[in-house]
């Protein structure tokens, strides 16, 4: 049997590899994905406190953050479409009207 | 005494953790999506070691299958070469880092110092152990569920994808009216 605190290790790395990615990476449609490993991240340890606990709710949370993750790559796509129309470019450091 | 279930366990938590590191290496984003959908199917295959049969379906039809199609299709759409490597923030370096090795540092204190009550410690580190089997998450048990004690959050998604239907949309379209978004920015 697997202890509990291995899935939660992994579900560890896999949250820390999306924000790194998120953090170094100047593509922005690497960017998304970076955000959609770490909702990932976050499912795995929903689903095994769910396994440990011994209560579906936690697959049920899963269930809607798959919705939820669904509907934010149909928005965020369609904003980076929007983005490219615009400014012709998909590398965050140019498109940089609000920095400091 | 290794059980196939740890054996298991580790191939796919290998694969997924290759996969996330892949994709941070990578510089074309056609490669990372692929490392995405790599380990988008190893974690199904958690989910099916934890017991968890629906989630797993459900991980491989909408993330693997939806919504990386979504983001193979702009790539692809967008024509997304390499990305380029430019100078870092001056601000990042001058507060983020510092500011991130700060909150690391207090997290790990906060955890380090309390390690030892009894909140953290409720059954959940030592040696607990998870059995497959104990949770049927199949479709005929978490049915019910869906249907009568996350009712009303799950006919909120439903109008939460319809609004996200019709956002991206409006968004993705190109603009032809007067009064909409604007057409270029010269720069």
């Amino acid at each position: 049997m697997v202890p509990l605190s291995y899935y939660l290790v992994l579900s560890g790395i896999l949250f820390a590899c999306g924000v790194t990615g998120f953090l170094i990476k100047r593509n922005i449609i690497t960017i998304f994905m970076s955000i959609e490993l770490m909702l990932n991240g976050v499912n795995l340890s929903f689903v095994a406190f769910a396994a440990h606990w011994h209560v579906l709710s936690g697959q049920v949370f899963v269930f809607f953050v798959m919705v939820v993750a669904a509907a934010e790559a149909a928005v965020g796509l369609a904003i980076i479409i929007a983005v490219y129309r615009t400014r012709e470019t998909l590398n965050v450091d140019q498109v940089n009207l609000l920095k400091l | 005494m290794i059980s196939l279930h740890l054996i298991l366990f580790l191939f796919f938590g290998a694969i997924t953790v290759a996969g996330a590191v892949n994709l941070l290496v990578q510089r074309h984003p056609i490669n990372s999506a692929l490392s995405l959908i790599a380990v988008m199917a190893a974690l199904a295959g958690e989910y099916l070691l934890l017991g968890a049969e629906f989630v797993a379906a459900v991980q491989v039809i909408v993330y693997a299958g939806a919504i990386m199609v979504l983001f193979v299709f702009t790539i692809m759409l967008l024509n997304a070469g390499e990305e380029e490597r430019t100078q870092g923030s001056r601000v990042a370096v001058l507060f983020g880092i510092p500011g991130m090795l700060l909150g690391s540092l207090l997290v790990a204190w906060v955890v380090l110092k309390h390690s030892g009550t009894e909140a953290v410690n409720a059954g959940v580190w030592d040696s607990a152990s998870i059995s497959a089997r104990s949770v049927p998450g199949s479709p005929e048990t978490i049915g019910p569920l869906l249907f009568h004690e996350f009712l009303l959050p799950f006919e909120i998604t439903s109008i939460l994808i319809l609004v996200a239907i019709m956002g991206a949309v409006v968004l993705a379209s190109r603009p032809t009216v007067p009064g909409g978004p604007p057409q270029k920015v010269k720069d």
